[in-house]
Order: structure tokens, then C-alpha cells, then sequence
């Protein structure tokens, strides 16, 4: 990666972190309702494959830990955190909330909250791409507790078949809820699971975006270059519970301090300061900036929306009416 | 006006649609080389070749799945459901992604795709293939639910699906392929909502969909000729949304109403109707609705038990006659 990218992804790491961090906080303050999944300890992964790949260009599909995603593939912070809040303005209307985040301008097709759902549907993006012709590729990522599901391997069978332009990203965070991946899952490396498939696959640290961007860019050209399908597996671990719920009683603190130990943002952050490419004063005045810009901007604007309307309670259910008549009525409008 | 068959109606529609836009492509378990265990899309393979007719492995919720997601980006997927009992592996992404990602974008993405399935009991298929799930389907917001009970119908249905930007699940009956029937020569869209009156009656209101349409039309004849009553048979092929002013019109004219429904009663397509009567014209009414349905039972496999186990055109011409105090 090139010293400016570097320094630009790393202040992208910071807002992901502090967005996220801000989440819990509006979370506690019962700002934001339902469920909330938040990021941190993740971020390399999300920002070293998108890095490699094209964001708004390349069609992203995730689960419900979909925040990030989102606005590495281009959504305004501002309005997903309108989401969140449930308001007119977010990304989804309102409608979504902290699963169910969407960007189709950003080519984001969305957070999902069935555990496994997206596999196939990235794949049948990919399977659009292919019949559209286009050097599109879909992405998917998910954890490693997906792949679990009968539609994993549905999913990576079709895909390789039909030799589909499909990047799926496994983050494996250890967890699937509050089980290990030990005591759920009989192989912990999910790549060797994809052997069966035909499927080239590989696994790396998922802290270190510069090692994630590698493997991304070796993963994202076979795949762009009409291969078929890839499979990379990075090895992380999200600082929180599974949801807001959680208070971590299946494993020790003593495990969390050893992977804090290599925080993918404290990785980048060192190795530019060793290379001389900005000092820890920068990276201090850098936090404060995303902290002022998220209190001033983000959350003034989730604040200050409106909420949307009662009397379209019953709006985005179907298409609007007026444009289907001819098929729902058999007469034209 | 063509004679065909139902099968070959479904077929027509297939193959008319992907003529005219190379985004529509159906995809299913044998449907290409092998023709489709219906024959309901005999010949398109040749035609259109494996990128648009997709013989899939036997992943229904997988490939299910994958239409859905081709559906996001414009694609118009038609995807057969061999028997609507395989159903039940899809459904998470039918209702899950398919009815709701229109509503959880706020907009911005939509299914367009059309999920065909056959339903309906066959002859002694037992338990795990007999099933009728018109009634969990209609139950479902963001899906549109169709029944053919003619070719006609099942022609004109599915060129409306196909062009609907909702997505829409098309009931089909496995007895009812071969079943012939007039189809317009040039191009026809029938409506995805409302209802039509199949005879027209003044004394009952027989309310059917799909087969039972057959049972209502048999039964009004027996009673029209044996006992001087005459029936109105309305055809239900829109399940989800139901024809509130068709039904209202019908029972405001007779002011009795038999539903018969291959499905089991307990919320079943029946309560839906009898709940709409309540709900539009219960003043209308001379007496209490009456339900003509299956037996609660897995569908047994013996002839004898499972004739018993649904009703036919008989148990129609009962249900009138109890409700006009003949019986």
C-alpha cells in the first residue's frame, strides 16, 4: 500500500472505530433501539478487501455487523447513523435500523439478519453480473459462524459451477454468538472447508490490513478476472459482544487483552509513525477531529431529523402502484 | 383462440418473455435438459441455452437464494419449485429476503423474481409430497400470491409476474398440467388482483381457486339440474390480496357463501374469505358461511384414506344443501 492510502485508510479505521464507539454510547442513552452489533477489532478486515477492490463499483453484501461496510462502500455516516436513530433521512428510512442498512447508489445491497442469508444472494448478484456482462464482482463478507448453515455450501457448490464472479470474505472472529468455534465447529480453519468445492481459498491475519490487502488483491483479481469464485478466510476478533446484550461471560479478559494487544488501527498507526509518516501528536489531534466531526455533524444530523410519517407506515411494502396497474389491474394507469 | 394445455400455456408465457428480454431467465431442478418434470419449460434450453435456463443442483434454498439476489440487480428470475413441499427449504429467502428488502431499504431495492411452484395432492404421494401451502404464503407481506385454475390463467398470470416489480408467488397443482383449455392467440396479461365470476348464480356463492374451482363448477351443474339451485362459482385466483369488492359483490347478491379449499381449515384460505364477509357484508348474510376443506391429517398414502382426506365436488353439493336445509 502507498504511504497516502495508508494514512487515508487509517483515518477511515479511526472514524469506523469512534462511529461505532459513538453507537454504544447513543445505545446506552436509548437513542438507538433493537439490536445493535458493533465493529471494533474488525476494521482491517472490511478496509484491506476494499481497499483491494473497487467500493461502489464492486457490489458488497453483508450481515447484520453492517455499519462499517456500509460506509467504506461510500454511505454518509450521517445517514446511517439517521438510521440507527430511525429516522426519514437514514440510509434505509427508518425502515431498516442497525441490521438492515442499504446503499443501492453505493452498490451496498445490504445488511441482512438471518445468519448465512447472504451467501446466496451474493451469488445470484454475481450470477447478474456474469449475465449482464460487466467487470463487476460481488462481495460477501460474513463470519464463521455462516458457515454453519446449509446455504454455505449450497452456495459455494452453485458458485463454482457456474463459475461465478463472487468474493467471499469469511471474517472469523472466534464467535458465533457467545460459542466458541471450537466447541460449534468441527474444522476452526474455514478455508480448508472450501477445499471440497474447487475453490481456491486462503487464510490470513485480519489486523493487519497490509497483509489483508495482499491477499484481497491476489483474491480480487482472480475473481475479477473471471476465474470464479474465492474464498478468504481472516483471522479476527470483535472487542464487544455479539450484540448489546452480551456481556461476555464465554470467554476471559485475559483473551481480549491479548488480541487488543494487536489492534488493527494501533498496527497502522505504529508502523507510519515508525516510517515517519505522521507522529503520535497527528494521530491524537486525528482522533479528536473524527471525534468533533462525529458529535458536530453525525449525530446533530441523526438529532435533528424527522421521523418518518405515520400515514406511510404501508409505503415500500410493493412497488408503487401507479407504475404496476397494467399488471396488477390489466389496465394501463 | 388456441386449445392448449396447461403446461403448454405456462410454456408459451416462459418463452414469450425471454424472447423479448434477455434479463428473464428461469432456473430450477431439471427444467432444461431434462424439460422440466411438467414440461413447463419444454424446448427453452435449446433455445436459450444454459446461461438463462439453469438446471440446478437440489438446493432450494440455495438457488432460491441466488435468484433473489439476481432479481437486486434487474435479472428476472422465474424459478420453479419442483413441488411446492420442497417449498419449505425456501422460504426463509422467499419471505425473509425476497418479501421484505423492498421494505428494510426504505425503497431502494426490489425482488422482482416469480417463484412457481406446484402444489395441490397428486395421487397417494404421501405425506411429504402432497402438501397445499397456498395458505402460508398468502399470509406474507411483499408477496403477491397467484393460483391458476385454467390454461388461460396460467398463461396470463405469468406474463404479468414476470413483468411486476413485486415479487409473486404463482400456485400451481400438479393435477392440473394437462388440463386444456382456450388461450388467446396474441398476447394477454391477466391481473395479478381481483376475482372472476366462472357462473354466474343468484341463490350461494361457491368460492374456489385453482382446483376447487373445478369442484364449485361441478357442483353448481348438480344443483342448477337436480335441485333448482343456482350457484355462483367465484374464482379466487388472487390469494394475497384477496378480492374484498368481488367477494362483497357476490355474497351482497346470493347471501350464502360456500368456500372450498383443497387446504386444511385451521387459517386457512376459507377464514381469510369468511373473515372478509364479516368484515364487508355480514347484514347480507341469510345464513353462516360453510367451509369445504381437507382433514387435518399428514396426507396418508392409501387411496381409500386419502380420498377421505379431501374433499371433491360432492362434498360442495353437501355443503349447499345443508345450507338451504335440504340435507
Amino acid at each position: 500500500m502507498k504511504i497516502e492510502d495508508k494514512k487515508r485508510v487509517l483515518r477511515e479505521m479511526v472514524l469506523h472505530r469512534r462511529f461505532e464507539e459513538r453507537c454504544y454510547q447513543a445505545y446506552i442513552e436509548r437513542k438507538i433501539g433493537g439490536f445493535l452489533h458493533l465493529y471494533p477489532g474488525q476494521e482491517a478486515c472490511c478496509n484491506g478487501v476494499m481497499e483491494a477492490a473497487r467500493p461502489g463499483h464492486d457490489y458488497v453484501i453483508t450481515g447484520y455487523r453492517d455499519h462499517v461496510h456500509a460506509i467504506k462502500c461510500g454511505a454518509d455516516p450521517k445517514a446511517v447513523m439517521a438510521e440507527l436513530y430511525g429516522k426519514e433521512t437514514g440510509s434505509s428510512k427508518g425502515r431498516g435500523g442497525s441490521m438492515h442498512i442499504f446503499d443501492g447508489d453505493k452498490r451496498f445491497m445490504g445488511g441482512y439478519a438471518l445468519v448465512g442469508g447472504p451467501f446466496p444472494l451474493a451469488a445470484g448478484i454475481a450470477k447478474a453480473i456474469q449475465l449482464k456482462g460487466g467487470d463487476e464482482i460481488a462481495i460477501c463478507f460474513l463470519g464463521d459462524a455462516a458457515n454453519n448453515q446449509g446455504v454455505f455450501h449450497e452456495t459455494l457448490n452453485m458458485a463454482a459451477l457456474w463459475k461465478l464472479p463472487v468474493l467471499f470474505v469469511c471474517e472469523n472472529n472466534l464467535y458465533g454468538i457467545g460459542t466458541s468455534i471450537e466447541r460449534s465447529t468441527a474444522v476452526v480453519h474455514q478455508h480448508k472447508r472450501v477445499a471440497a468445492y474447487n475453490i481456491p481459498a486462503d487464510e490470513c491475519d485480519g489486523q493487519d490490513i497490509e497483509i489483508v490487502y495482499e491477499a484481497a488483491r491476489k483474491a480480487v483479481d482472480h475473481v475479477r478476472s473471471g476465474n470464479g469464485p474465492y474464498f478468504l478466510e481472516l483471522m479476527t476478533y470483535r472487542y464487544r459482544g455479539h450484540s448489546m446484550s452480551d456481556s461476555r461471560g464465554y470467554r476471559s479478559r485475559e483473551e481480549e487483552e491479548l488480541w487488543k494487544q494487536r489492534d488493527p488501527i494501533f498496527i497502522l498507526r505504529d508502523r507510519l509513525i515508525k516510517d515517519g509518516a505522521m507522529t503520535m501528536a497527528d494521530f491524537e489531534a486525528l482522533e479528536k477531529e473524527t471525534d468533533a466531526y462525529i458529535e458536530n455533524e453525525v449525530i446533530k444530523f441523526a438529532e435533528e431529523s424527522p421521523e418518518p410519517r405515520v400515514e406511510d407506515l404501508e409505503k415500500y411494502v410493493f412497488a408503487d402502484r401507479a407504475t404496476q396497474l397494467p399488471w396488477l389491474t390489466g389496465k394501463a394507469a | 383462440m388456441a386449445n392448449i394445455m396447461y403446461w403448454e400455456a405456462i410454456q408459451r408465457a416462459h418463452d414469450e418473455e425471454m424472447a423479448r428480454d434477455p434479463l428473464v431467465i428461469c432456473m430450477g431442478e431439471d427444467i432444461g435438459v431434462a424439460g422440466g418434470t411438467y414440461k413447463a419449460t419444454k424446448g427453452l434450453y435449446e433455445k436459450y441455452g444454459p446461461l438463462r435456463v439453469m438446471d440446478t443442483p437440489i438446493s432450494e434454498g440455495g438457488f432460491t437464494g441466488l435468484g433473489i439476489g439476481a432479481s437486486f440487480l434487474g435479472v428476472r428470475p422465474v424459478i420453479e419449485i419442483m413441488s411446492v413441499n420442497f417449498a419449505w427449504l425456501a422460504m426463509d429467502q422467499m419471505f425473509n429476503s425476497a418479501a421484505k428488502v423492498r421494505y428494510m431499504s426504505g425503497g431502494q431495492l426490489t425482488a422482482p423474481c416469480v417463484f412457481r411452484s406446484a402444489g395441490g395432492a397428486a395421487h397417494q404421494l404421501g405425506a411429504q409430497h402432497s402438501a397445499r401451502m397456498e395458505k402460508v404464503f398468502m399470509g406474507i407481506a411483499g408477496l403477491r400470491v397467484v393460483t391458476p385454475s385454467n390454461p388461460k390463467q396460467a398463461y396470463g398470470l405469468l406474463k404479468s409476474a414476470i413483468r411486476c416489480d413485486d415479487p409473486v408467488f404463482i400456485n400451481e397443482h400438479e393435477l392440473m398440467y394437462n388440463m386444456k383449455g382456450e388461450v388467446p392467440d396474441g398476447e394477454y396479461f391477466h391481473p395479478l388482483e381481483g376475482s372472476e365470476i366462472a357462473r354466474s348464480g343468484t341463490d350461494v356463492t361457491l368460492f374456489g381457486y385453482n382446483i376447487s374451482v373445478h369442484w364449485c363448477l361441478k357442483a353448481a351443474e348438480i344443483l342448477d339440474k337436480q335441485y333448482g339451485i343456482s350457484a355462483e362459482v367465484v374464482d379466487l385466483y388472487s390469494l394475497s390480496p384477496l378480492d374484498r369488492a368481488g367477494i362483497k359483490a357476490s355474497v351482497s347478491k346470493t347471501h350464502r357463501a360456500v368456500i372450498a379449499e383443497e387446504d386444511e381449515a385451521p387459517v386457512g384460505v376459507g377464514s381469510e374469505v369468511i373473515a372478509i364477509i364479516n368484515e364487508e357484508c355480514f347484514f347480507e348474510l341469510d345464513a353462516a358461511p360453510v367451509r369445504v376443506h381437507s382433514a387435518l391429517v399428514p396426507q396418508p398414502y392409501n387411496h381409500t384414506l386419502e380420498k377421505a382426506a379431501i374433499p371433491d365436488h360432492e362434498d360442495v353439493v353437501k355443503a349447499v344443501l345443508k345450507l338451504f336445509g335440504k340435507a
